[in-house]
């Protein structure tokens, strides 16, 4: 390994690192902008020049590889005054508009300029303008501000998949701007603004609110997909103002979701529910906390001491936190109920009975950008899991194969080597496919397996896939979130099993909420939504969206008896609950979420509860000391995560298996006709981001509200692109634009599940009619 | 969008470079849909950006770069006039004027008519036969006088 002198100090270095590196190793700072430890090397703000021995001109270190014996100078006269001649010139053009600018106090360019900058210009003739670009809801811009270090181009590029930015022109008259009007529409686009070294983009709903010297910094945990990004939320006067990432390499590195970064604004939204209410005939009450509990305590006993435990059910929502998911099917246990769901939006149970574990990633997420083969069932990736995605890109990027079996084959920016793209109800077919072409590769399947495959047929599809399979070293079979609440998810997950262990693959289960490992790791998991409950204890879900079937779950709570439901926000549940209770949340609690990797992580309160509303989980106790329910004592959410994972994460680990046996498979041709593919949009995942103003003015969240159908079938039903249609399922009907995607099969009609405008549709899957209006 | 003569030549370019590296002719595609559009469009930036697998953004990047292609509508008759110093010391400055003069235009304008654009060019290596210019980025006229100028726009039709 090259040993080279840094200002004095010797150090030995990696071959093949810059000197960018070695200083951050000897820890001595290099003044930089373009440079960033994520990107490529662009070298072309030139603010990094230092001195090498023996080298005729300042080098810069980001792109200078050390060599044996180098002797490197970075604060010395000569470096110093390179980098003062790069920050005059990259001054020239920059408007001194700091006061006004978003970016003042956190900017690269501020801090470096009082270091290397003079106190006045020599520059006096007038100063570029550039036009202002339209980037959509998320990111405000400034171009003047621009000094076209490229950041965020190349993260586009290299990162977000899509290079949906580029530098246009050149010399003076460069430009960062998108094609000619269009705007980001990458679920990653929001991490340009932390990219940018300069006030050139920032944040569109933060604009003009705080100045970053008013706000502290609380870490917190994203509560919306499996991944669990770490985050900072930013707070002043007892209200979150942004949220920007906390890195954690083995999570989400330095990036977050569109999703993550935004979905803060409903936490401050005007649905917020921030009293108790009871329902008194058609009107709803405002009551005081004590009135409310008695009164959802009363109502719930009367139903437990005339129909018995069973007669009440709870349903809760994944994005809750374990402390909340662990008292609430304790207080439900305890009054003799075992009907307790988080899976709402799942169609087949029953799988339970026939595995042991709690479904998980199967490995550790850092592991993903190592993978060399992959096979993705049923994932919306970049909708589900953008993160997870960006990790599988790269490993692609390094000569992964990605192999893809879904209902429509979406873009991944990513190259895939070998697909399937059948309709939902051919998948289990399709993966009987794979699974008897890797058998005639040689592979053995459990023998309950073997003997049903004998009249598969297998697709050309198929057997690349199984090549693909077994070929190569650490490979994976992920299940996204569309195979999980698929009506044959048993299956499917049985079929994987088998192939990955005739492939040596790992099997993993991409969660799709923040805790879903967490729920099943406390037990808030019985089987199917009971639908025939007398009572019902609702904990932040938003059943009408959430549910596989949503008019049918409405149906039941409408007839039940008593609905209780703790909730953060207004809304749909005010039409059938009988008593609401205004819970925090995650900003507003302490709390814990297990990611897809069986990782906890616990956070604190950012700031106070709203109005009167109280963390979830200490609402449940007092309900469980108004019950006289022993074991309602905790004084904090520590204590309560301590009753409910005594091992902590040791014991997670044990617990944690994606095995699965006996499920027989109903190897049935796929019928004919149409088929749904209702997907949980990416912005309509839980009840915050359902509540994000920013978010719901995006590109993803305008194309939920259409139904997409590929040209031939438009052209087959008669139909025309763009207008609106009538879609019928099981009875149901809903009115929505039809629009044109030929990456759709065309037997397969994709209409957005947990939208309020198909919340009328029964069942995410299955035959679906289309017609004009 | 393009004729299939064009796109056989932008094949032949494409096949100049390895399967996996289409983008590399980028430039020449742009250039033989120049030619046969007379500017490059929005749609024909992205006609030319599906054709060779890239993001369209990464081809206006280029098309913005190089100042011989047109990205916004030219006359039938592009002329560039070379001003740099040798072109200047051998009478280009009265060329130039002469051009303007006699079409009515300045530089970076098309006559009325769509026949003429006139463009101000820069040095384009053939400093020993200047005064010179170029006729639609292909054909150089050398030693230019005003009334060789005049002759050559009779020519163009």
């Amino acid at each position: 390994m090259p040993h080279i002198e840094i200002d004095g100090k010797t150090i030995e270095v990696a071959p093949g690192a810059t000197l960018m590196d070695a200083a951050n190793q000897a820890g001595i700072f290099i003044p930089h902008f373009c440079y960033h430890k994520k990107l490529s090397i662009a070298a072309n703000c030139r603010m990094c020049l230092v001195e090498v021995e023996k080298a005729p001109k300042p080098l810069p270190a980001c792109a200078t590889p050390v060599t044996e014996g180098m002797k490197v100078r970075t604060h010395s006269a000569k470096a110093v005054a390179a980098q003062k001649g790069v920050m005059e010139l990259l001054l020239i053009n920059h408007p001194l508009d700091c006061p006004i600018c978003d970016q003042g106090g956190e900017c690269q360019l501020q801090d470096l300029a009082v270091g290397y900058g003079a106190s006045a210009s020599r520059y006096a003739e007038p100063k570029r303008v550039v036009r202002e670009k339209d980037l959509g809801p998320l990111i405000a811009t400034d171009m003047t501000r621009c000094i076209h270090c490229s950041r965020c181009v190349r993260f586009s590029q290299e990162i977000a998949g899509r290079m949906e930015l580029g530098m246009v022109h050149r010399g003076e008259h460069t430009e960062v701007m998108p094609f000619l009007e269009q705007q980001m529409h990458s679920e990653l686009s929001g991490n340009v603004i932390d990219l940018c070294p300069v006030g050139a983009l920032t944040s569109k709903p933060f604009r003009y609110s705080a100045r970053t010297w008013e706000l502290s910094r609380r870490k917190s945990i994203s509560p919306h997909d499996g991944l669990g990004a770490n985050l900072q939320l930013h707070t002043k006067d007892n209200r979150v103002y942004r949220v920007v990432p906390q890195e954690n390499e083995a999570i989400n590195e330095c990036w977050l979701a569109d999703r993550d970064r935004y979905a803060y604004e409903a936490l401050n939204s005007e649905e917020r529910l921030t009293r108790p209410m009871v329902r008194d005939g058609d009107k709803w009450i405002e009551v005081d906390w004590q009135k409310a509990l008695n009164q959802a305590a009363g109502a719930l006993r009367v139903l437990r001491d005339t129909h018995g435990g069973n007669a009440l059910a709870a349903l809760a929502s994944p994005h809750q936190t374990l402390e909340e998911l662990h008292l609430l099917q304790k207080l439900m246990r305890g009054l003799g109920s075992g009907r307790i769901e988080h899976r709402l939006g799942q169609a087949d149970f029953s799988g339970d009975a026939k595995r042991q574990g709690v479904t998980w990633l199967g490995m550790p997420i850092a592991e993903l950008n190592q993978l060399q083969r992959v096979l993705l069932i049923g994932a919306t990736l970049r909708k589900e899991q953008p993160l997870i995605a960006q990790r599988l890109r790269q490993a692609v990027k390094f000569g992964a194969q990605l192999n893809v079996l879904h209902a429509a084959d979406d873009d991944l920016y990513c190259r895939v080597a070998n697909k399937l793209i059948v309709k939902p109800s051919a998948w289990v077919n399709a993966l009987a496919q794979v699974a008897k072409a890797l058998q005639e590769a040689g592979a053995s399947l459990p023998a309950e397996l073997a003997g049903q495959l004998n009249d598969i047929t297998v697709s050309d599809s198929a057997r690349a896939i199984a090549a693909s399979l077994n070929t190569g070293e650490r490979k994976a079979l992920l299940l996204g979130a569309v195979a999980q609440n698929h009506p044959a998810a048993a299956q499917l997950h049985q079929l994987v099993a088998a192939i990955a262990a005739a492939c040596g693959a790992k099997l993993g289960f991409l969660s799709p909420a923040a805790n879903s490992v967490g729920a099943q790791l406390v037990g808030v998991q019985s089987g199917p939504v009971a639908l025939d409950a007398k009572g019902y204890l609702l904990l932040g879900v938003e059943p009408e969206l959430d549910a596989h079937n949503g008019p049918e779950l409405l149906k039941a709570l409408q007839a039940a008896e008593c609905v209780v439901a703790l909730t953060a926000f207004k809304g749909r549940v005010m039409d059938y609950a009988d008593v609401v209770l205004p819970i925090a949340p995650f900003s507003e609690t302490a709390g814990s979420f297990v990611n897809m990797e069986g990782r906890l992580q616990s956070f604190h309160a950012a700031v106070t509860p709203q109005g009167e509303a109280r963390p979830a989980w200490k609402v449940l106790r007092v309900l469980g000391n108004l019950f006289n329910l022993a074991g309602f004592e905790q004084n904090s959410a520590e204590e309560v995560r301590q009753e409910a994972l005594p091992q902590g994460e040791a014991g997670i680990a044990a617990r944690l298996d994606n095995a699965i046996h006996g499920v027989a498979l109903a190897l049935q041709p796929p019928g004919a006709g149409i088929e749904r593919l209702g997907e949980v949009p990416i912005y309509q995942l839980d009840p915050l981001v359902r509540r994000a103003p920013a978010l719901q003015q995006t590109q993803d969240a305008r194309d939920a509200a259409c139904a997409w159908a590929s040209g031939a079938l438009i052209q087959r039903l008669n139909l025309i692109d763009g207008e609106h249609v009538r879609v019928r399922q099981a009875g149901a009907e809903a009115v929505l634009r039809l629009c044109r995607d030929d990456r759709l099969p065309d037997d397969v009609l994709r209409v957005a599940a947990a939208h309020p405008l198909t919340a009328g549709l029964a069942g995410r899957f299955g035959a679906i009619s289309v017609e004009a209006v | 969008m393009l004729s299939s003569d064009a796109l056989a030549q932008i094949d032949t370019e494409i096949a100049k470079y390895p399967a996996e590296q289409k983008q590399s002719a980028v430039m020449a595609a742009l250039r033989i849909a120049q030619t046969e559009k007379g500017w490059l469009s929005t749609e024909t930036i992205e006609f030319v950006a599906d054709y060779l697998g890239m993001p369209a953004i990464a081809v206006y990047e280029v098309a913005t770069f190089y100042n011989m292609y047109d990205l916004k509508p030219v006359g039938r008759h592009k002329v560039t006039v070379c001003t740099n110093l040798p072109c200047r010391l051998q009478g280009a400055d009265r060329v130039a004027e002469h051009l303007q003069a006699k079409l009515g235009i300045g530089f970076g304008e098309t006559t009325a008519d769509g026949r003429y654009t006139l463009v101000e060019g820069e040095c384009m290596g053939a400093c020993g036969d200047g005064p010179l210019c170029l006729h639609n980025n292909h054909k150089m006229h050398t030693h230019l006088t005003p009334e060789s100028v005049d002759k050559l726009l009779d020519e163009l039709k």
